[in-house]
This record gives C-alpha cells, sequence and structure tokens, in this order.
C-alpha cells in the first residue's frame, strides 16, 4: 500500500541527456553542464525560459580546482535567474540530486525543474586524481596511517568475500558483464569484451582489488528534466513517474561495524519501496542500476536493496539472472564499470538509464522483457549513505 | 547541426599536453583542534591506553570516543579503556600509496575489533579501528586465515609517543 499522502503532486520525468563520459575532455565544467542540460530539454520538448528552478550536483571542488564550483558551472546548468540549488553526499549525490528535484516539484514549489550533475575528475591531474581523497578521512583516526581510497573497498570487499563465501571469479563476473552491455553505450568510456582471467590477471592495486575490478577517471555530464503531473501530461504520452525516493545515513565511522552488508542501504530502500507502495521487491522491480565503481558493490547492493537473498547475488550473477536477458537486468546501461564514473554524472546516468528502459527508448542496450519499474542506486559519503529512486510508466 | 550533439570532446593524453591550459597548484596548511573527547584518547595513547567512552543507553563503547552518543544523541560521562588486543575483522594488501605510487613493500592494513573487559557488543556494531597489521604474510591475507586471528597492539617506545594513532606501529598478529 502507497503511504505518501503527505505528497501534493506527482512527479514525472520527461526528457534525459548526457554527454559522453570520457577522461580527459577539452570541455569545461560548464561546457559539460550545458550539453547535458541542453540535451535533457530537447528530448523534454522545452526551453530553458520554462524552466522554474534548476538543482544540480557535483563531488568534491579538488577534482575541478576550483572552490565554488557549483557557482563556477552553475550557468552551464541553466541556473541564471532561476532559484538554484546544489547538493552533494558524496559518490550518493547522482541519484540524490534527482530526490532534491522531486522535493521541489513534490511539495508544489516549482513545475518544471532542470536536474543537472556535471564532473571533471581529470583535472587533477598530479598526482593522481585518487589524490584528492587523502582529505575525506577522519584527521585523527586515519589520515595520520596515509590511506588511500582503495583500501576502505578493498577492506569491504574481503569482509563480503570472507562472510559469504564468495570468490574473486564470482566477483569479476560483474565487471565482465557491465563491460559487455557497455559496448551497446554510445556514451560509454570503458566497454571491452573481457574475461575474468582478464580481470583476475590486470595490475593488483590492494588485495583483493585489482585494476579491472575498478571503474575509471571520468569526466561528463548528465540531465533530466522533472515536473509535475499537469506537465507531465501536457508534455508527453509517456511520462515516467517517480514513486518512490529514499535516503539515508550511517555513521562515517565504518571501521565500528559489519561491513558485509550495507544496511545503511536497506534502510534508503524501505523507504523508498514504502513510499511506493513495492511490499516484494524481487517480484516488482522488473529492471536495476545499482552502483558499481567496483565490481564488488553491484552484489553487495543488490542485497542491501532486497534484491537478492543476502550472499546470494553472486550465485544470481553466476545464473545469469542479472544480464540483460535475464529476470532481472542489472545495469544494462553497463554501469560505472563500463560507461564510466564521473561522481556525480555517474549516478544520474542510471536514473537517465532507468527512465530510457523504461520508455523502451534503450536502444541496443534495451532488455529483453517488458519493463514497468526500476530502480536506480547510489551510495557515497564515507560509506555511508544509500540514495534510492524508484520509477515506473 | 549544433556542436553540442557530440557530447563532448575527448582527448588522448598527447592532445591534452598540447592544449592551451592553466595549471593551479592550491596549497592550504590546517592546524585542527583535536576537541574535547580526542585530546583526551590522545593523551591516552602517550600513556599506552586506549580510551573509550560508553553510552548506557545503546550499551556501546566508542572508539574513537566522543562526548555524545551518535545514536541516542546524550552526554558521555563514562570514560573505559579498551584491551589493546582485538580480533581482526578484515584485512587486505595495499600495493599503492596514498596518491597511488607503487610501494616498494607491500603493507598489510586491516580493521581490528578491539575487546573491551567487562563490555560485549553485537556482531554488528562494536568497537574497531582501522590500523596496520604486522606480524602476518601476504598468503595469510590471501588464504583468510587472518580473519578473526588475535592482535596486540606493537606501541612506540614511550620517550617516542606524539599523541598520535601512529604512536601503535601496528596490530601484531598473535598466531596461536
Amino acid at each position: 500500500m502507497k503511504t505518501n499522502i503527505y505528497v501534493k503532486n506527482r512527479v514525472a520525468i520527461v526528457g534525459a541527456g548526457m554527454t559522453l563520459f570520457r577522461r580527459r575532455m577539452l570541455e569545461t565544467p560548464q561546457e559539460l553542464a550545458w550539453i547535458a542540460a541542453k540535451r535533457a530539454l530537447d528530448q523534454a520538448g522545452l526551453e530553458l525560459r520554462d524552466i522554474d528552478c534548476v538543482v544540480s550536483g557535483s563531488a568534491p571542488d579538488a577534482f575541478d580546482g576550483i572552490h565554488l564550483k557549483g557557482e563556477y558551472y552553475s550557468e552551464g546548468a541553466g541556473a541564471i535567474r532561476k532559484p538554484h540549488i546544489r547538493v552533494f553526499v558524496g559518490g550518493g549525490t547522482g541519484v540524490f540530486v534527482p530526490i532534491a528535484a522531486w522535493w521541489h516539484v513534490a511539495s508544489g514549489l516549482c513545475r518544471r525543474v532542470l536536474v543537472v550533475a556535471e564532473e571533471k575528475m581529470s583535472s587533477a591531474a598530479d598526482p593522481h586524481p585518487q589524490a584528492v581523497f587523502r582529505h575525506i578521512w577522519d584527521p585523527f583516526m586515519e589520515k595520520p596511517l596515509n590511506p588511500n581510497l582503495i583500501w576502505i573497498f578493498a577492506l569491504e570487499m574481503h569482509r563480503y568475500m570472507h562472510k559469504c563465501g564468495v570468490t574473486k571469479e564470482d566477483i569479476a563476473l560483474v565487471a565482465v558483464k557491465n563491460k559487455r552491455n557497455a559496448l551497446d553505450n554510445p556514451y560509454a568510456q570503458a566497454a571491452a569484451n573481457i574475461t575474468v582471467e582478464d580481470v583476475l590477471n590486470s595490475e593488483p592495486l590492494v588485495y583483493p582489488v585489482n585494476r579491472l575490478d575498478i571503474s575509471p577517471v571520468s569526466d561528463g555530464a548528465a540531465a533530466l528534466v522533472m515536473v509535475s503531473e499537469e506537465w507531465a501530461r501536457r508534455l508527453t504520452d509517456t511520462p515516467v513517474w517517480v514513486e518512490g525516493i529514499g535516503y539515508t545515513l550511517d555513521t562515517s565511522y565504518w571501521t565500528n561495524r559489519e561491513l558485509s552488508y550495507p544496511v545503511y542501504l536497506k534502510n534508503a530502500a524501505e523507504m523508498a519501496y514504502k513510499m511506493a507502495g513495492i511490499e516484494r521487491p524481487m517480484r516488482e522491480i522488473d529492471v536495476a542500476e545499482p552502483y558499481d565503481p567496483f565490481d564488488y558493490k553491484e552484489l553487495h547492493h543488490l542485497e542491501g536493496l532486497g534484491l537478492a537473498p543476502r550472499c546470494k547475488a553472486a550465485e544470481m550473477t553466476r545464473e545469469g539472472v542479472t544480464q540483460r536477458d535475464g529476470d532481472l537486468p542489472v545495469c544494462p546501461s553497463g554501469g560505472l564499470l563500463g560507461v564510466g564514473n564521473p561522481i556525480a554524472a555517474a549516478g544520474l546516468m542510471k536514473v537517465a538509464e532507468i527512465f530510457w528502459q523504461l520508455r523502451g527508448e534503450a536502444g541496443k542496450r534495451q532488455v529483453k522483457k517488458s519493463v514497468t519499474t526500476g530502480l536506480a542506486q547510489a551510495w557515497g559519503d564515507l560509506m555511508q549513505i544509500g540514495t534510492v529512486v524508484i520509477l515506473r510508466r | 547541426m549544433a556542436s553540442y550533439v557530440r557530447g563532448g570532446t575527448p582527448l588522448r593524453d598527447e592532445e591534452f599536453r598540447a592544449i592551451i591550459k592553466e595549471i593551479d597548484r592550491p596549497r592550504a596548511r590546517y592546524n585542527m583542534a583535536a576537541g574535547i573527547a580526542y585530546s583526551r584518547f590522545l593523551e591516552g595513547l602517550k600513556r599506552g591506553e586506549i580510551l573509550g567512552t560508553y553510552c548506557p543507553s545503546c550499551r556501546l563503547v566508542h572508539i574513537p570516543p566522543k562526548i555524545y552518543c551518535p545514536y541516542c544523541f546524550r552526554y558521555l560521562s563514562k570514560w573505559v579503556r579498551a584491551s589493546d588486543e582485538g580480533r581482526v575483522v578484515t584485512a587486505v594488501i595495499s600495493y599503492l600509496s596514498a596518491t597511488l605510487e607503487k610501494l616498494e613493500k607491500p603493507e598489510i592494513i586491516g580493521v581490528i575489533r578491539l575487546d573491551v573487559p567487562g563490555y560485549r557488543f553485537t556482531s554488528y556494531r562494536f568497537p574497531g579501528i582501522l590500523h596496520r597489521i604486522c606480524g602476518a604474510s601476504e598468503e595469510d591475507v590471501k588464504t583468510q586465515r587472518i580473519f578473526d586471528a588475535r592482535v596486540k597492539a606493537r606501541w612506540l617506545p614511550p620517550d617516542k609517543r606524539v599523541g598520535s594513532i601512529t604512536d601503535i606501529e601496528c596490530f601484531e598478529v598473535i598466531w596461536g
């Protein structure tokens, strides 16, 4: 049963757009934002003057080297002379941007919202862009140990492997699937036909993580147009409704909890399912884009979302359930592993992909089964937040 | 056709070196106060003690200590001393430095669940810390033999301690 009784307006997505995802783009953050925004407006059949409010998102300023980055790219995002807000929850930002846009429309404050996410990681050139992450840690407990970001994911991945009896081969299957799915995605940066052996033999970074277990450094932008029901009916015969949103935070003291199961996500998913009236997610979700910056994260997140029984996501993957022609297609876009990971833009790309899948507009990536309900999810801050959006046509 | 249709202009490494660009090197130095709870914790490390605060409401011992319980949102006044021993919850082998340069000698890193005599915790919430692990081989990590292994803090000599988490050199595995 649906419980969103306090919501004033239903909210729909009526257009989506994105740029290529690549490392080292010539375009500035403003230009990337503009390309994606313009494409989303084009699909919606709107001009900027039709837009009431703009909601945008981007990850740490330190990547671009421009503090006040949101203000810098805002004119490319169409925000001039309009109410604009930039939201940020680390890697979870991309799916949090449409959640914040949903508040704007659902509350009745705005009727037509332009939603933009932009990231230009490759500007942080020397040393590696990953070095930006040196400054996200607790300054007393963790920073003095000189950690790199891969440590925490490797620690979580290894705990998950240990607790669930999952092997590196099982996990590599996710990278193989997503990079292959990305071959059909015209925006993709890291599409490839690879084997499990290629993943296992790629450069070891932090055991158990190898190079091909990780998504690449990327630049790019993605955008949506989200509108009220009245405007959705006017603009299109095929709106995609935002039926549920969920986001909850866990502590940033990630060493103080069981890492093999993402409770931060379970809570967020429950919030979204309740709003969407979904009682049996495994049966009711037709297609999913869980957040996959690392291959094990797809498995971990499928379990947190309740789309796989605990410790069973690897088995589902082995059996082909999560393939594009399977019972539950997962990351048909190619995910972050295949399409690329311009942080905020990558999360929003997942929402755009579900939008296109539900409208039957995903081209060669279109999943085989008929789909009416889809889910996109991201994860971020310091191993802390789950952000979930449920869409239905 | 409008130029935005291309959707972005990817450059190769050589092309990128040749384009017009600005190079900026922001430099910033921060002096961060350790705060009320951490100051006491860091003083404790100088004496070879690992201190936490106890929440009587949810019965958690918070390490690092806090003056409030983030779950129950109440003031915490009871300080407890944890053992400098515990068990390995998870461990990895890092081949890369903080800036992703290749390390000459790989390091083993882990999360250690600390024992606090007289207190028990669930498997989901417990006092755990990130640290280096010594006395174990890469093989011990890869075979997962290191999971649940007992470890004990190896402290710097008292005159070398400065009140930092690095006053503990590493947690050493006690095989047995």
